[in-house]
């Protein structure tokens, strides 16, 4: 369960004259185990920015952000390291790999974490590339040399290497073809269906309907203008 | 959980000029910590006092030992902080010459440790040298020559090799990346991070190298001048800089 | 003996700093004691170290034998015997059970010592790790810490490049279970004589350091479970006594190659000849064929 209570944040531009620029207020969100909340609203209104609040990547000033027990906003590194191990996947919109690891071990890495021997690992991640129609002739190259939607996919299969409770996906349908956006959303389902509570950013409507149970116009956090 | 380290206002200065100052910080076992900076930020001397390598002026440098539980390696006596950076602990010098005997064979400078603490059949200790030449990726051909006849990258693989032997709980890594071509780190660093996770193992890493960071280390320390400005999560402190000269380090990073 | 000298050339101060040193060594038998090495009649590398402590132990009543890699004849064993004539006036011999005193230079005597006696060596480099680790600052800490890795290291090597360990001299050896010692450039078929009833007293006079191992004392050859000390020896008998026992030099005794082992002991070989003891090309109490 996700629960985020009255959370604000802003950016404090030190080398330019410390100007401090409020991006969020009072936002408040509850996602429920086997829920889908779709977040919208224009680019630049915060979705992304809410994401990674959730997930620690960003500091929010305000506010409580419960992941299952923890609240993110006063946990402790390690805790949240711990987290994002077990319990709280981020598919992010980027493929950040460490440069000439091969697509399967970049997959099996989030296995690995929790203690997966490495042939059941290596297994699950070939089923999930199959899935994700990679193929097989790809598994032993480093993803970064691929194509932005091969790209794409490999993130996605990593992140659903594991079964998280919770999970953020930040645009995961973004530059796929039907097929794979099909398949992308079917795993989303088969998450929803064991339970996991979802975050997602959908910019595609026929998507967002279709995982999301709910949808959360984020520009409503968005601070006025003094 | 104890921390396996905890480190508690640490100074060293250099007659009046600082080298750091008030650092504090808990490090817990499988927690990669990174330690960045520029030239002069005292991330060096940081390392070096924690190591043993330097007497800080003050604080504490306390370990959980296997023994003895909690101890300050600082006011222990030197043949046990010497033991213990033989055993429980592992040093990876940014120039492999450091850290290596380059008169000796790869399998010597592996087996040395082993010998150090008392093993005394050759074949085993011969073995053992083969297995961890073979973790680190180097082809068992090369156990009888020099490290002087090895690739840079090589090199530090040996020295990684040479530390993990004993089976040390805590490594500290002084720029392992630094030098080598940058086809070479990735190998490396995939390597650090595969025995890290597979091991158990600590570490501390002082680079300049936010890039080499971001992979390696779990969360992340930023000095400047003698201080530590500002520490969190590798990825938070990296993509919400929160002090001023950390948006500074962060924003002037090259894109490729 | 000349009456210009103190007996021994060095003065009673130097002797006793020298016998303190002594001391020292022999309370922590195989631990390099640093001593103030003085200016010798000889150049650094003729045995100056072992002239010194020589000179300390020597009494009046004394009977001194001196030998280079077993010989009593070569040019500094004469001249190192000449000098204690000159400077000490004490009998000397070249029989080893008649001596109370003996100075070597590279090999212990093949006849058993005895507890009246000592046995001076020379030594060129008595730290035996220097070679691995030159700074000694580090080797101090390491005979202080017990830290001997590094010597297995070196033996290691030997192994993985020859296939045994391939020192054949100055062989160490680890004294009384604590201190690894260098027993000077002797072979190392001698190492097993180490343990011996005779007080052992070393001198490295260029290097500054004296050590001991008192009798009776405890001296095992730094080796691996799996590849054990061996002493090696001759694969024959010493050509002119026939001793199957004793450390043999090589001899050519022609522009053709032809060559002969004998006893490097000059004086072992010369007394089992005496007793009746012929060997292959031996002739009956005859002097060196050589």
């Amino acid at each position: 369960m996700i629960n985020i209570e009255n959370v604000s944040k802003n950016f404090t531009l030190h080398n330019q004259n410390s100007v401090v620029i409020p991006v969020m207020q009072g936002a408040n969100m509850l996602v429920q185990p086997g829920e889908c909340v779709g977040l919208t609203g224009s680019s630049g209104a915060g979705k992304s920015t809410l994401m990674r609040m959730v997930y620690g990547n960003y500091l929010t000033q305000a506010g409580r952000i419960m992941v299952g027990d923890l609240d993110i906003v006063t946990a402790l590194p390690r805790q949240i390291l711990d987290l994002r191990r077990d319990t709280l996947g981020y598919v992010s919109q980027f493929l950040r790999v460490v440069p000439r690891v091969p697509t399967l071990d970049v997959v099996s890495e989030p296995m690995l974490a929790v203690g997966v021997t490495r042939e059941v690992a290596h297994e699950r991640a070939r089923i999930l590339l199959t899935k994700l129609r990679i193929p097989e002739r790809l598994w032993s190259l480093s993803p970064l040399t691929f194509s932005g939607g091969e790209q794409q996919r490999v993130n996605i299969a990593r992140g659903f290497a594991h079964e998280y409770p919770a999970m953020l996906l930040d645009e995961p349908t973004a530059s796929l073809d039907i097929a794979n956006r099909e398949t992308v959303l079917s795993l989303i389902e088969d998450a929803k269906a064991r339970g996991a509570a979802i975050i997602g950013i959908f910019h595609d409507e026929a998507a967002r309907a279709r995982v999301c149970d709910r949808e959360v116009d984020v520009s409503i956090f968005t601070p006025k203008a003094a | 959980m104890t921390p396996l380290l905890q480190v508690t206002d640490i100074s060293k200065y250099y007659g009046s000029r600082l080298g750091c100052r008030g650092v504090n910080f808990d490090l817990y076992p499988g927690e990669v910590l990174g330690i960045v900076g520029e030239s002069g930020s005292g991330k060096s001397t940081l390392l070096n006092c924690l190591a043993g390598h330097q007497e800080p002026d003050s604080g504490a440098v306390i370990f959980d030992t296997r023994a003895d539980g909690p101890k300050d390696t600082v006011t222990m006596s030197e043949p046990e902080r010497r033991m213990l950076s033989r055993t429980d602990w592992a040093f990876v010098h940014q120039n492999a010459r450091d850290g290596l005997r380059m008169g000796v064979s790869a399998g010597g400078n592996v087996g040395e440790r082993l010998m150090a603490v008392g093993a005394r059949h050759y074949g085993d200790i011969r073995g053992t040298a083969i297995d961890w030449l073979d973790k680190v990726e180097i082809s068992d051909e090369r156990t009888d020559d020099r490290p002087s006849q090895f690739s840079g990258g090589m090199q530090q693989r040996l020295q990684i090799a040479r530390n993990l032997v004993t089976g040390p709980r805590l490594i500290f890594m002084d720029e392992p990346t630094g030098g080598l071509d940058v086809s070479v780190q990735a190998r490396l660093l995939d390597l650090l991070r595969g025995l890290v996770r597979e091991l158990g193992l600590s570490a501390i890493v002082v680079t300049h190298d936010l890039a080499v960071v971001r992979l390696l280390a779990d969360r992340l320390m930023v000095m400047k001048d003698g201080h530590v400005i500002e520490t969190g999560l590798t990825d938070q402190v990296l993509d919400d800089p929160q002090h001023g000269y950390t948006q500074l380090l962060v924003s002037s990073v090259l894109q490729v | 003996m000349n009456a210009e000298y103190n007996f021994a050339y060095l003065d009673e101060q130097t002797k006793r700093m020298i016998r303190r040193a002594l001391l020292k060594g022999v309370a922590i038998p195989g631990y390099q004691v640093p001593f103030a090495s003085r200016e010798m009649p000889m150049p650094y590398g003729w045995g100056t170290g072992g002239v010194q402590v020589t000179a300390a132990c020597l009494t009046p009543k004394d009977t001194l034998k001196v030998i280079d890699q077993g010989a009593d004849d070569t040019t500094n064993a004469v001249s190192i015997r000449k000098f204690f004539e000159k400077t000490a006036g004490v009998a000397v011999t070249e029989e080893t059970r008649e001596a109370t005193v003996i100075q070597t230079r590279h090999r212990i005597p093949e006849q058993d010592l005895d507890e009246t006696q000592i046995l001076v060596y020379q030594v060129p480099i008595p730290e035996p790790l220097r070679f691995l680790e030159p700074r000694e600052t580090e080797t101090r800490k390491m005979h202080a810490l017990e830290e001997y890795g590094l010597m297995h290291v070196k033996l290691y090597e030997d192994i993985a490049r020859h296939g045994h360990i391939a020192t054949s001299y100055a062989y160490p050896v680890k004294i009384e279970g604590r201190y690894v010692m260098d027993p000077s450039p002797i072979p190392k078929f001698d190492n097993p004589k180490m343990e011996m009833a005779a007080l052992q007293l070393f001198g490295a006079g260029r290097e500054q350091r004296i050590y001991a191992v008192p009798p009776y004392t405890q001296v095992v050859s730094l080796d691996f479970e799996d590849h054990p000390f061996e002493r090696g020896g001759a694969q024959q008998p010493c050509g002119l006594c026939g001793a199957h026992d004793s450390y043999l030099d090589e001899v050519i005794m022609d522009d053709a190659g032809t060559r002969m082992f004998v006893c490097s002991d000059t004086d072992y070989c010369r007394a089992r000849r005496e007793a009746g003891h012929i060997g292959a090309m031996g002739v009956p109490n005859a002097e060196d064929a050589a």
